[in-house]
């Protein structure tokens, strides 16, 4: 509890983060951007100088009539998601959580959305504006706090998931939605090749879910919408009631299949909806269905060529979500084509001359 | 004020011979069509914002990608500018040629490549019209969510370029939403895939980055896009009003409630009539403001919130509340706020349309500052709003044929858009800046900013080829522009009040 009243203090310190990003720049020191230090596994390892974004925190302006919040990135995220719940609202896009110390800022950088992402959208899709530390230390506002922005570059959008390697997000602006008035989650004992027929026909149908999905002999589906709606799907699906919590244990990481054995490493494969099983050497009970089929999380002891070549055949990619240190693969993200990684790095050139943003996080060129 | 481009403000461009670069690309370009008679390139001389007109030195109407990528490594080579274009129906002169230039023409790309119903989505090329794709998805009760009020007529290629938008925004997103993959061809020549069928991929979210990105970063060449199951039902709600800041409150109230509408939209006065006149949609003609309110979903929710609309429409002062009684009255409302523009048209010589959004509790005061600029100018304004995502529409009426009456909407549309940067807003919600706004960028990001966008520009296309003097002024630009307004005693209407 002292520990979370500590962090309730609203400090914005951009000014002092500025400065460090000047200092770093003029000594071309690499610096390894940090707010709770909770997704460090989620990508290369940094070497540098930490540059500490979790004093910068606090809400900097939330109008609910708006639909719009803006946050200092070092905000936690469970201290943002209970403001928006005072007004029943919530970040869409169902960020995860890997621990209290996890924050909005860093949700951002690695881009990761939750179970909800195939109905409502991904975190970049909520993103509505940034104020950006660039490379030479000065603080910029790119987008803004109002729901349609066309001017200039989407340099906000291309913020989110590139992991700070393109500049230091300081304060994110974001589109939130009411949270649905009526709930109900299920579950459904039927086989995989079933449940993956059973979500392309109810995908092309207005049903209000907002998340499915498919581990060991079950379907796992919520309802969320209208009282009404809600309602009539759950009397057409029928199934047995499932605690709303099995979602957040998704989002999370907390459920007990999330347990590695010795010698797997944890892998997401990211498919084209209603791709068929891959044919890959792993046991049913290590694969685990999200997203109505599209994220796929893995354990397995199978080589990054193994994985990715299956999933880039299907017109998806592979992840691992396992560090190199302990057992994972040495490039966790799916190596870019040639003109596309030629265009990345002259990305990187331009908005990081000096390599000093999280070199190396997401590949090891850049 | 004119807005062609200045090589004095937006850098030199090269000067190659005409028939010199008409061989070149016949040559590496073999069977592509290629229009230089001056009669030819006429009709290419404007998109939709078509005060403004530039005859292209050449326009190139290729069919194959190879011929495109052909033409790209030529234009690249001799340093010659290419713009591209889509149906033209633009509205910020995104489209507009230049002289030195090369229009490329993307409408003969016009094929649906696939409909994936089980996966959701259509492979298409970028000259499909908007509207088309919806069509080819109906049989599978799917559709395509944006929907630009020029959905009829306007290209996917195009909306990508302006990331589009529609009366659908707030609850459906615009195009950037709607979009899992692009194929794009380099400045050089070269065939990238960004984004994926997936629903991300590695690396930076260039796919992001290409939405609105108005042709300045690479030439798009096919589009995925996602589609929607068809809501089960649609209803509107027509409420009057007869004051228009009890109207912008109403919008407020009914997202308050919890309540996100497929469409929400607002029309003043001067817009119901105009509308009214032009189309029969049944608008009331007493009232000062009106809003349209659809709600879809699955039918029993779709009434439980057509019951809690009514009451928050009553408690905000509704004059009158009308619910659309079947799907043709529906498409009668609708009718009315689709043709707003073209029904201002028949009001008016000539209409100029603005693109600004602002938080929504800015709107009374807004309202009020283009009442004031209207006043003062003389040129009657009227609003159309998609007022659940604030992004409005003000139609400034003007006849052209009068001396100086171009120029002095020009300048009540750039205070227009300055009164929504100020009030924490942005110039173009849907429409881009193109060439139209690109002297109100200026207002609404500082130099810094602005170079952070040349960097990215620099990233993609060095010698800046693609549709050069678009979308990012250049610092010279917004030196000279800042400069007229230091000397703000000299421009029209001084006593004018600013947000």
């Amino acid at each position: 509890m002292t520990d979370l009243a500590i962090h309730s203090v609203d400090g914005d310190i951009a000014d002092t983060l500025c400065d460090q990003v000047r200092t770093a720049y003029e000594a071309r020191t690499p610096l390894r951007i940090v707010g709770g230090d909770t997704r460090a596994f989620y990508g290369r390892a940094v070497e540098g100088q930490e540059l500490c974004l979790a004093e910068h925190s606090g809400i900097v302006a939330y109008d609910p009539v708006e639909l719009v919040v803006t946050v200092r990135a070092g905000t936690r995220l469970d201290a943002l998601q209970s403001a928006l719940a005072e007004h029943h609202q919530m970040l869409p896009f169902e960020p995860p959580v890997f621990g209290a110390q996890s924050t909005i800022g860093g949700a951002v950088a690695t881009g990761l959305s939750g179970p909800r992402r195939p109905w409502a959208g991904a975190a970049r899709d909520f993103v509505l504006g940034t104020r950006v530390i660039t490379q030479e230390g000065k603080l910029l506002r790119f987008g803004g706090e109002v729901m349609k922005n066309v001017a200039g570059y989407d340099l906000s959008r291309l913020m989110t998931g590139a992991q700070g390697t393109l500049g230091v997000l300081a304060d994110i602006s974001f589109k939130v939605l009411p949270i649905p008035t009526a709930s109900h989650c299920l579950r459904l004992a039927m086989s995989l090749e079933d449940a993956l027929g059973k979500l392309a026909e109810l995908g092309r149908q207005p049903l209000p879910i907002t998340a499915a999905a498919w581990h060991a002999g079950e379907l796992f589906i919520r309802l969320e919408g209208g009282e009404s709606s809600v309602k009539a799907t759950r009397e057409r699906l029928g199934g047995e009631a499932l605690d709303a919590e099995f979602w957040t244990s998704l989002r999370d990481h907390t459920l007990d299949f999330f347990t590695l054995a010795e010698g797997q490493a944890l892998w997401r494969l990211s498919l084209p909806p209603h791709t068929p099983p891959l044919s890959l050497d792993i046991a049913d009970a290590d694969i685990f269905y999200d997203w109505a089929g599209s994220q796929r999380w893995v354990k397995t002891a199978l080589d990054a060529k193994t994985l990715r070549d299956a999933c880039q055949a299907a017109g998806g990619h592979a992840t691992c979500y396992t560090p190199e240190a302990q057992g994972g693969a040495a490039e966790p993200f799916t190596p870019l084509n040639a003109v596309v990684e030629k265009y990345h790095r002259h990305l990187k050139t331009q908005l990081d001359a000096h390599g000093i943003f999280n070199p190396g996080r997401l590949y090891a060129a850049f | 004020m004119n807005i062609l481009f200045d090589e004095r403000l937006d850098g030199e461009l090269a000067r190659r011979d005409k028939h010199e670069v008409l061989t070149d690309l016949q040559q590496a370009a073999p069977g592509m069509t290629l229009l230089h008679r001056e009669e030819d390139l006429r009709p290419f001389e404007c998109d939709g914002l078509a005060a403004y007109r530039v005859l292209p030195m050449l326009v190139a109407l290729p069919e194959s990608l190879d011929q495109v990528e052909a033409l790209l490594r030529r234009c690249h080579a001799l340093g010659v500018p290419v713009v591209t274009r889509g149906a033209g129906t633009g509205l910020s002169g995104g489209a507009l040629p230049l002289e030195q230039g090369v229009l490329l023409v993307m409408s003969r790309f016009n094929k649906i490549i696939s409909v994936d119903p089980n996966a959701r989505l259509a492979r298409v090329q970028p000259g499909v019209r908007n509207l088309a794709i919806s069509e080819a998805a109906a049989p599978y009760g799917l559709y395509y969510a944006p929907d630009p009020s020029s959905q009829i007529a306007c290209s996917i290629g195009g909306n990508v370029a302006e990331n589009a938008g529609g009366v659908h925004c707030l609850k459906y997103g615009l195009t950037v939403h709607n979009v899992l993959r692009v194929d794009v061809l380099t400045i050089e020549g070269e065939r990238m895939t960004l984004g994926a069928e997936s629903l991300d991929a590695p690396g930076f979210d260039l796919l992001a980055l290409m939405n609105g990105s108005e042709g300045m970063l690479g030439v798009v060449t096919e589009i995925t896009v996602k589609l929607l199951p068809k809501p089960e039902t649609a209803k509107v709600l027509m409420a009057s009003f007869d004051d228009v800041e009890k109207a912008g409150r109403a919008v407020g109230d009914i997202i308050a409630a919890g309540i996100i509408p497929g469409g929400l939209e607002m029309m003043d006065r001067l817009a119901i009539q105009a509308a009214e006149d032009f189309v029969r949609a049944g608008y009331p003609l007493d009232a000062e403001a009106i809003l349209l309110c659809e709600l879809d979903g699955v039918e029993a929710d779709v009434d439980d919130d057509c019951e809690t609309v009514r009451r928050v429409l009553e408690q905000a002062g509704a004059t009158q509340i009308q619910q659309a009684r079947d799907e043709l009255e529906r498409a009668k409302f609708w009718a009315g706020r689709k043709n707003a523009f073209p029904a201002v048209g028949r009001m008016s010589p000539d209409y100029y349309c603005m693109d600004g959004t602002i938080p929504r509790r800015e709107l009374p005061r807004v309202l009020k500052g283009i009442a004031a600029l209207s006043e003062e100018s003389g040129l009657r304004v009227a609003n159309v709003f998609h007022a659940g995502d604030g992004n409005m529409h003000p139609l400034i009426l003007f006849d052209a044929n009068k001396e100086g009456e171009l120029a002095l909407a020009e300048e009540v549309g750039g205070r227009i858009l300055e009164l929504c940067v100020a009030a924490g807003g942005s110039i173009t919600g849907e429409h881009g800046v193109g060439r139209e706004k690109i002297n109100q960028m200026c207002s609404q990001f500082q130099a810094d900013e602005i170079s952070v966008f040349h960097a990215l520009k620099a990233a993609f296309d060095e010698k800046r080829l693609l549709n050069p003097g678009k979308n990012i002024p250049t610092l010279a630009r917004c030196a000279e522009f800042g400069a007229m307004h230091v000397h703000n005693n000299e421009l029209p209407h001084p006593e004018l009040p600013r947000f």
